[in-house]
């Protein structure tokens, strides 16, 4: 635990800025919180739509089991409470993407309860300090339709494709001191959520969204007064809005003005922030327990199967990747900051361990490096990630067992590679195909290595006379007249040999 | 062979599957009496094909010699508060004019499946606010009933289910839906002299029902007789998924279960029930409904619901606090009415929309609603009512340690001239006194006819059953229609 | 407590229902009158009383995560005062 020294430079000193996130996750589920119509981003409008979710005369909420199970399998993944009797409420206010007349949310009593997620301070650093954000509560709600403003010149158009998907809102504490702390906080969430798997974390289909609390105070002061911007959809713009409103929020104060408790919105184009003033005389919400529901009681047995059903999460996975597989804290913490990452690895990991019947701790090393080094850097030179890799876990496998066991060398594993990447060809059908399994037959090597060193008579006497670095010219060319093929240890022994 | 439309529900079905006459007589008789029948204003909309081609294919099926469906060659009256596919629907409102939904509730799906014709949708107070059936947009329903001695008022037929009280005692169909929220099934059967039952609450499904208040509204048939409303509670309850607050029961047969031999039972008396003033003829018909009930071989004691003196503003803050959200649906985007002035904003056009499309009384009970939820009063009226709430069930509890059902009066008065109580809201409001705490308890409550006062007008007694004890109910009810003889109607008029 | 003027044009705000001042004006004593007699609830001692949250006991279903509705296009927009291109159509909305 650590006090963030980012502070405000004032024309009157030091500003201290704080901050609370409140996430809306869009929960990973095929239907609706309430009606039985899907939730499949980027269809006609209006056609994921219900006779419940158009708020049709008559209609009535029935919840889905799997975003409540959702909800509560995130909510253990933060160590947050539990809370087996909750309830829906309802938010009341008029809106055309709010059919209803209201959004089913829970005030009162909202399902999870206090939680806390440790955020890295600096993601490139993993021995950076720690930080703890507590988490306030999570609360399952509705989300609204959409309004499309653009398509006529007089009317704003009406889509219920979203009204009634799920959503969690997570809400944390006032814990962030800085724009990195809130972005580390978001990322790590996201993380979470996608370890966890109730949200898919896709921040530019609006699958996960923040509202940004800023407040600014002299340090150690009591808490400012606070601005709300709305639906902040990336972890960049969600630190630029804190820089933004911190520096926006201590001009104010400096010119002995006030900062307005208000709804701002961000506009990315000119990174800033403006007051939403459409929404201003909506804060009577008059929220009461939806009389179309009952409370929301869960049974233990719920609850252990949302506990069972939970993957190993970030940082328990980064801590074994450290101490039980020994991977550095850096290649530990890069390979679990998403969990595709990790799971690509683990598959990559376990093939490995098999087909070399070795202990996966004793292959996660070259593994580790291989995934990092050679196939991301594949990867983004073809602009491709792990989703539509043109290589398998289990090729990247075959391909380090050939290594291991040395049917090829290091250089040969890159050119096969290369190959596998361009045909999706498997290793060991192209090391055989092209010939290229090394030798360590080694009367072959020491007439090529003789040869090499008859060639370079006068390298062999500078060398003799102390220029040990030519060792490596001797290697190389011997490595090359064999096409790389020869194993490159024996090479080694027979060339110190040779050279005496 | 007498007039069909004096028969009952139970005398159709009978008939019919006896081949003393075909459904189809049966339904034009019915659509007859309808069409005749304007001047009460009981129905919106009038089906009187819906009534021929459900009697046709009973007519069919019985020629066939198939099964017959349990109210096959039954027509009925279907109340304008449940959404029928394809048949216009409006809570009596102006909101919601000339909506026709694209589905059909489930009570109402549920008849038609047990072979049940629709004559048309009945009437009722706006959105099944009022007690007097004043508030509808349609006009008020006329109470086919007279004072004696000349007074030519036009009577109330209570309310909210108003038209169905009224279509039922013209003899327009045998029975019909209603919906309860907090008395509008049983005062206007009290108030137009035939039965209905409130069951408990989740036995009947809301969905497709325009909701007024959902921790209360309950549907429930209203009929002649208790072994109508038997029959058709059989063939509206049910347990229904897409109901959050629907019970997961099997339906009783309440109709093979109708007994009025009552010995073993024991009926509560509530002191409460009997404040200072209480109409005397009331008082002196609850008296032979006592009787009534030992004649039938239960016991009588006296029993205390010490909070239903606050049941009314408890039931007046919570109704109009759900009605107040239940309702901000309507606002001219989706379905029903738009009121667009020129040059009106989104907001605009829901304020103009609302006010064109609710009347007085819709307003009123929403603005009430509003302000009881609004931001620091929550506690001191909403919070404070659902407290009062559960000490008015815990009442119920306790007494019903002592009893199996009590004996009520119905309403506090018999039917009233229309607009005598329209200046005074709270005057209306009282019109339930009796009615509301079962249904802020969510329990069975049955009106019956008893007699007639002074002038010639029906009184009912209640009847409140414990929690899914809807056979009880409806034996006490039986129990006292045999013994009081009520044979009484209205003469015809219109 | 007791409403004015004031009061009640901002619950009709708030209810999104429009208001003449001589129809707020009328409002004033109507409410209040109900609002009164409504009040008499806070004489009764709740001390240790929970207030009431289902009617009847109950417990909440929940359904299976499964799609079984929707593709209803014509059914929702069928009522529709405005509908275009599939959208229902309100007046212009500035955000």
């Amino acid at each position: 635990m650590t006090e963030s020294t980012y502070r405000i430079q004032g024309a009157t000193g030091e500003w201290e800025v704080v901050i609370g996130l409140e996430v809306h996750a869009q929960v990973t589920s095929k239907a609706k919180l309430f009606s039985g119509a899907a939730t499949a981003f980027g269809a006609e409008p209006n056609t994921q739509v219900s006779l419940v979710d158009a708020a049709m005369p008559g209609m009535l909420p029935v919840p889905n089991r799997e975003c409540i199970r959702q909800a509560v399998r995130t909510g253990m993944a933060i160590n947050a409470q539990i809370n087996k009797w909750s309830r829906f409420d309802r938010k009341n206010y008029f809106y055309a993407d709010l059919p209803q007349g209201y959004q089913i949310s829970q005030l009162y009593h909202p399902i999870v309860g206090e939680g806390e997620i440790e955020i890295n301070l600096d993601e490139k650093n993993p021995d950076a300090e720690t930080k703890v954000i507590g988490i306030e509560r999570i609360h399952v709600e509705q989300d609204a339709g959409k309004l499309m403003h653009d398509q006529h010149p007089t009317r704003s158009y009406v889509d219920l494709n979203r009204s009634g998907v799920a959503l969690m809102e997570i809400v944390s504490k006032p814990d962030m001191r800085s724009p990195a702390e809130a972005g580390a906080y978001l990322s790590k969430l996201r993380t979470i959520l996608r370890y966890v798997g109730s949200c898919d974390g896709n921040m530019d289909q609006g699958s996960m969204r923040a509202d940004v609390n800023v407040s600014v105070r002299k340090p150690g002061a009591e808490f400012g007064t606070r601005t709300e911007t709305k639906n902040v959809n990336s972890v960049r713009f969600v630190m630029a809005v804190v820089e933004y409103e911190a520096s926006r929020q201590v001009d104010v104060l400096e010119a002995g003005g006030k900062v307005v408790q208000e709804t701002r919105l961000y506009d990315p184009d000119k990174n800033e922030t403006r007051s939403m003033r459409s929404k201003e005389d909506a804060h009577d919400y008059r929220y009461f327990p939806d009389p179309d529901l009952l409370p929301l009681e869960l049974d233990d047995a719920f609850l252990e199967e949302c506990r069972q059903s939970l993957p190993e999460l970030p940082d328990a996975k980064r801590l074994r990747y450290e101490k039980d597989l020994g991977l550095s804290a850096y290649n530990a913490a890069v390979l679990t900051a998403e969990a595709d990452t990790a799971r690509w690895f683990e598959a990559l990991l376990a093939e490995g361990a098999r087909v070399q019947k070795k202990s996966e701790g004793e292959v996660a090393k070259a593994s580790a490096n291989w995934l990092l080094s050679e196939l991301y850097g594949a990867l983004n030179r073809l602009g491709k990630t792990l989703d539509d890799s043109p290589v398998t876990p289990e090729d990247g496998a075959e391909l380090l067992a050939l290594i291991a066991d040395g049917t090829i060398s290091g250089t040969i594993a890159k050119q096969v590679f290369e190959i596998m990447l361009e045909t999706g060809g498997k290793p060991g059908a192209i090391v055989e195909e092209k010939g290229l399994r090394q030798t360590s037959d080694t009367g072959a090597i020491e007439a090529v290595v003789a040869e090499v060193l008859a060639r370079n008579a006068d390298k062999v006497e500078q060398y003799k006379g102390g220029k040990d670095a030519l060792f490596g010219f001797f290697v190389g060319q011997t490595m090359k007249a064999m096409q790389g093929k020869a194993n490159p240890q024996v090479v080694n022994e027979l060339l110190k040999k040779a050279l005496g | 062979m007498s007039d069909l439309t004096d028969l009952t529900v139970a005398e159709i079905r009978d008939g019919f599957r006896a081949g003393d006459f075909s459904a189809r007589d049966v339904a034009e008789a019915f659509n007859a009496n309808v069409a005749a029948a304007k001047a009460l204003n009981t129905f919106i909309v009038e089906t009187p094909e819906k009534a021929l081609a459900a009697a046709d294919a009973a007519d069919r099926a019985k020629a066939a010699g198939e099964a017959l469906k349990p109210l096959a060659g039954v027509p009925i009256g279907m109340k304008d508060l449940f959404c029928t596919q394809g048949v216009q629907t409006t809570a009596a409102s102006h909101m919601l004019e000339g909506f026709t939904p694209t589905y059909e509730s489930t009570v109402s799906a549920k008849l038609w499946d047990a072979g049940a014709g629709m004559l048309g949708k009945l009437n009722l107070d706006q959105f099944a606010m009022g007690s007097s059936n004043e508030t509808s947009y349609f006009g008020n329903v006329i109470s086919p009933w007279k004072r004696k001695g000349g007074d030519n008022a036009a009577l109330a037929p209570g309310g909210s289910s108003g038209g169905s009280s009224a279509a039922i005692a013209a003899r327009l169909c045998p029975a019909a839906t209603g919906t309860d929220t907090g008395g509008s099934i049983r005062q206007p059967a009290a108030f137009t002299g035939i039965s209905g039952i409130k069951p408990t609450y989740g036995r009947c499904s809301r969905w497709g029902i325009v909701a007024f208040a959902s921790s209360l509204d309950q549907a429930g048939p209203m009929a002649r007789t208790v072994r109508d409303n038997a029959i058709m509670l059989e063939n509206m309850a049910g347990f229904d998924p897409r109901d959050s607050t629907s019970l997961d029961l099997e339906v009783p047969k309440w109709e093979a279960g109708l007994s009025s031999d009552l010995r073993g039972k024991k009926v509560g008396i509530p002191k409460e029930y009997r404040p200072d003033g209480l109409n005397a003829e009331i008082a002196a018909l609850w008296d032979r409904g006592i009787e009534w009930l030992k004649d039938a071989g239960a016991e009588v004691v006296e029993v205390s619901l010490p909070h239903t003196k606050y049941a009314l503003p408890t039931y007046y803050i919570i109704a109009p606090a759900e009605a107040s959200s239940n309702l901000a649906r309507y606002d001219g985007v989706r379905y029903g009415q738009r009121d667009l002035p020129d040059g009106a904003g989104l907001q605009d056009m829901y304020a103009a929309t609302r006010a064109m499309g609710f009347g007085p009384e819709v307003k009123r009970r929403i603005m009430i609603g509003t302000y009881v939820l609004s931001a620091g009063f929550y506690d001191a009226y909403y919070t404070q009512a659902q407290k009062v709430r559960a000490l008015i069930a815990r009442d119920f509890e306790q007494a019903f340690e002592k009893c199996d059902l009590l004996l009520t009066p119905t309403a506090p008065s018999a039917s009233f001239a229309l607009g005598e109580k329209q200046a005074d809201p709270l005057a209306m409001y009282l019109n339930d006194v009796f009615t509301v705490p079962a249904s802020l308890a969510g329990l069975p409550a049955m009106a019956v006819p008893g007699g007639l006062d002074g002038q010639g007008l029906p009184l009912g007694l209640q009847i409140i059953g414990k929690a899914l004890d809807e056979q009880t109910v409806l034996n006490a009810g039986l129990a006292i229609e045999e013994r009081a003889g009520f044979a009484a109607r209205p003469e015809k008029w219109w | 407590m007791s409403i004015d003027l004031q009061t009640v044009k901002k619950i009709a705000s708030l209810s999104r229902i429009s208001v003449t001042d001589a129809e707020a004006e009328a409002m004033v004593p109507e409410l209040n009158n109900i609002l009164g007699w409504v009040e008499q609830l806070g004489e009764v001692d709740v001390t240790g009383v929970q207030p009431m949250t289902a009617v009847i006991p109950n417990h909440q279903r929940l359904r299976d995560d499964a799609v079984t509705d929707g593709n209803v296009r014509d059914k929702v927009l069928a009522n529709a005062p405005q509908a275009e291109h599939g959208f229902f159509a309100v007046p212009k909305v500035i955000e």
